[in-house]
């Protein structure tokens, strides 16, 4: 087994790194950077819309590849996680270290900000350690001319041995160049030869007292200084990698791990701890990145930070801060609401004109009207219903979801409402995947990826449900409408928008609640370590956003949502035309829920719609209607008022109304999000628990709030 | 010892100061350290979140927004 895997070696690799090649003169190049330096905005210019995202083998990290052609050869240009170092062991760092070190890229291309040039260098310096194969690449250099940060390029390649180019990757500038430098590194026309790390006289030492032995062992599959250091320095799951990839067993080597040993105690008889080696390998790094950038980098405005500081002051002031956040939420959720309504009724008019068609090529196929009933009333009207309600608001929210996150707006939530995480033994940037959620909740547990600590990640996931989802504000903006803002007149758009906002946050508290109730329960622990970057604010490309939000998130949102959508019509459809004594078994469950129902404020009909809306929360209310109605397919009221007429007819008060509201806020996650959450933590346990959490969470509240409210006498 | 050695998280806002020591272990030190918040590094303390925790520093010309419990195993020493 072990022989065959390495003397087939880079095919078998690209495998399991799972690289996408056409034909053996592919030429493979991975894409390394810090997050924020516009790396995506390199990836997405190199390769335009020739790209596809899965995950890193065996690991919820996004690995995103395309392809580009550049003097008549192809190219495939592997993205790796953003990270700041390769050191500090975190999965994102794991998998780019281990592409860069057994992937076998021809090239390796290090994105890095123009205008915070030190601190990238920590990495660019770290991947020449490894490979000799890199083109440094000086992005947003536009940032850097506004900024007055001048950058001498051709002394920044001298001083690291490796080609450089400078390119503002938004407007285009220097990708030709670019793709030139990646052809010249990867044919071998150019042959770098990387600038190294003087570490301290002892480590040196160290390092050779191991250097030759690994040499001998693993040849010229690596660079052996960096990895007789690693070594020393106890990198355990590098020694992982070497068997999984190279099918060399480093560890179960005694006379390797003598060395080592020797090696360590011979830094301990000089006095380096492990801890110590470590601050030294660090300091090394730094120090070097530091005289670097001291000999390339000229400030020629000291104080170029100073709009970023001012626009901070006001975004996250002890006054302002939350307000503001509040009011751009606001803000959004109105413009979602208002620019939802036309296009939505335009879109179901358009798609009900189509059924009409449909029944009418039926009619000419000459079907048996319950094959009509069953296909067009059952699975197409529940499609249209689903796609009608739920494409218009994620058109429009999303796209304003990703302008607040290119301007770089969103870390500063994160930043803002940190403390309130920290109180539920939370990660802050639980804000942040919690914004997601009000887009859909299944993306918003794909983004807890950002969350580093399994716990907190786990956590994250659980709680998500809690902020209702696009599919969700239609019933809380009709209920609110019909039984809570209709006194308010004139004002009443402004009523429902603040009553779902009320519902919002109410979601956020309960959010904090149960997630400080899971850290001293299922998932104990201490807060991680929190480090959060706010980055510089930038202009958002709004072309640019219009295409990403639309083609990554709306129509990925919609695809899952139609698939599901589909199959439960037909459920539906059967639910309310198969009649066991007169009665449907749709009124039959209806009539069997109705007593528990009843206790959280609900009645039967209404929680038959929560379980039968599994599939998608937009068809809630819909087949609420159907069953009140007696009617076998999904349809819609005309009006409101009408809507408000057929509840108030079947027995509701102001109390039904604001249990269901809470119930729709509080309840098991629709089919797409478990899905999703099971994809994500890979353990039907967890889905469980994700399920189980929220549901009896609505009931508990639900249950206390009817009871309260008829034992206070308010209804 | 520096008899002016002060836990980060006390620096106020608006001031500098020079890394000293770090008291952080494992993983939250090796963030630390790739921060760049090794011995001699300036860090200014920019600005607090409305609740007055977490802080954003700048360190190594980035904004990095620290805990205080984090914040407060950095030892620096506060330039005048």
């Amino acid at each position: 087994m072990g022989l065959t895997k390495q003397s087939t070696g880079a095919g078998t690799l690209k495998e399991m790194f799972r690289v996408e090649t056409e034909s053996p003169s592919d030429i493979v190049v991975s894409l390394a950077g810090n997050p924020n330096t516009g790396k995506s905005t390199v990836f997405n210019s190199l390769t335009g819309l020739n790209q596809h995202t899965g995950n890193w083998p065996g690991k919820t990290v996004t690995n995103a590849q395309g392809k580009f052609t550049h003097k008549n050869n192809k190219f495939i240009l592997v993205d790796l996680p953003g990270t700041y170092s390769l050191l500090a062991s975190s999965v994102e760092e794991e998998v780019a270290r281990d592409f860069i070190c057994f992937g076998n890229p021809h090239a390796t291309v290090i994105v890095t900000d123009a205008t915070c040039l030190e601190r990238n260098l920590n990495l660019v310096l770290q991947i020449m350690e490894i490979t000799n194969k890199v083109v440094v690449c000086v992005n947003l250099m536009d940032e850097a001319k506004r900024k007055r940060i001048k950058i001498d390029l051709e002394i920044l390649s001298e001083l690291l041995g490796v080609p450089v180019v400078g390119t503002s990757a938004r407007c285009g500038d220097g990708l030709e160049e670019l793709k030139d430098l990646i052809w010249k590194v990867s044919t071998g026309a150019i042959n770098p030869t990387p600038r190294q790390i003087v570490y301290d006289d002892v480590i040196e030492k160290a390092i050779k007292k191991v250097e030759a032995y690994i040499k001998d062992l693993i040849g010229e599959q690596m660079n052996s200084k960096w990895l007789a250091l690693r070594l020393i320095d106890g990198d355990v799951k590098l020694l992982d990698s070497i068997k999984d990839y190279l099918t060399i067993d480093l560890a179960g080597d005694d006379k390797l791990q003598e060395l080592i040993n020797c090696a360590r105690s011979e830094l301990e008889a000089d006095g380096i701890s492990l801890d110590d080696l470590r601050d030294r390998i660090v300091s090394s790094i730094v120090r070097t990145a530091e005289d670097i950038s001291s000999k390339v980098v000229s400030f020629s405005d000291r104080l170029h930070n100073e709009l970023d500081r001012k626009i901070d002051n006001i975004l996250t002031s002890k006054i302002f801060g939350i307000p503001i956040m509040i009011a751009l939420l606001g803000v959004i959720f109105w413009i979602t609401i208002e620019g939802a309504n036309i296009p939505s009724s335009l879109l179901a008019k358009g798609l009900f004109w189509i059924e009409g068609q449909l029944t009418v090529f039926f009619r000419w196929l000459g079907t048996p009207a319950w094959v009509h009933d069953a296909l067009v009333l059952g699975v197409y009207r529940t499609l249209a219903w689903v796609v009608s309600v739920m494409l218009p608001p994620m058109a429009i929210f999303f796209p304003l979801f990703t302008f607040l996150e290119d301007s770089g707006y969103l870390p500063r939530v994160a930043f803002n409402l940190d403390h309130f995480f920290k109180k539920a033994c939370a990660h802050g940037k639980q804000a942040l995947t919690m914004c997601m959620g009000f887009g859909c909740n299944a993306a918003g547990v794909i983004a807890c990826r950002i969350i580093d600590s399994p716990r907190e990640r786990l956590i994250a996931t659980i709680t998500n449900n809690f902020v209702p989802c696009n599919g969700r504000f239609p019933t809380l903006i009709a209920l609110s409408s019909i039984f809570i803002a209709s006194a308010a007149g004139a004002f009443s758009s402004i009523a429902a928008v603040l009553s779902v906002l009320l519902a919002i946050i109410l979601g956020i508290v309960i959010t904090l609640s149960i997630s400080k109730l899971l850290s001293k329960t299922i998932l104990k622990g201490l807060p991680s370590s929190f480090t959060l970057e706010l980055p510089p604010y930038r202009k958002p490309q709004v072309g640019k956003i219009l295409v990403r939000s639309i083609f990554d998130r709306t129509l990925f949102v919609l695809g899952r949502a139609v698939t599901v959508a589909a199959p439960a019509g037909l459920v539906i459809w059967l639910m309310a035309n198969i009649t066991i004594g007169d009665v449907s078994i749709l009124a039959h469950c209806a009539q069997f829920l109705d007593p528990f129902a009843r206790l959280i404020g609900l009645d039967g009909y209404i929680l038959i719609a929560f379980i039968l809306g599994l599939p998608a929360n937009e068809i809630v209310i819909p087949i609420l209607i159907m069953g009140y109605m007696a009617k076998g397919s999904i349809l819609e009221l005309d009006s409101l008022a009408e809507m408000r007429d057929l509840f108030v007819a079947n027995g509701w008060t102001w109390l039904t109304a604001v249990c269901m509201m809470l119930f729709s806020l509080n309840h098991w996650p629709c089919a797409t999000t478990l899905l999703t959450i099971k994809k994500e933590t890979q353990s039907i346990k967890w889905t469980f628990v994700s399920f189980l959490v929220p549901t009896i969470t609505g009931i508990v509240v639900c249950f206390i709030v009817a009871q309260g409210a008829r034992l206070l006498g308010l209804v | 010892m520096h008899s002016n050695l002060i836990p980060l998280d006390k620096l106020p806002v608006g001031r500098f100061g020079k890394v000293r020591k770090l008291t952080a272990e494992g993983i939250s030190r090796r963030r630390m350290l790739d921060l760049g918040l090794i011995y001699d590094t300036t860090v200014e303390a920019l600005l607090k979140s409305p609740v007055g925790d977490p802080t954003a520093y700048e360190i190594r010309g980035a904004v990095i927004a620290l805990r205080a419990e984090e914040a407060s195993k950095v030892l620096v020493e506060s330039i005048p």
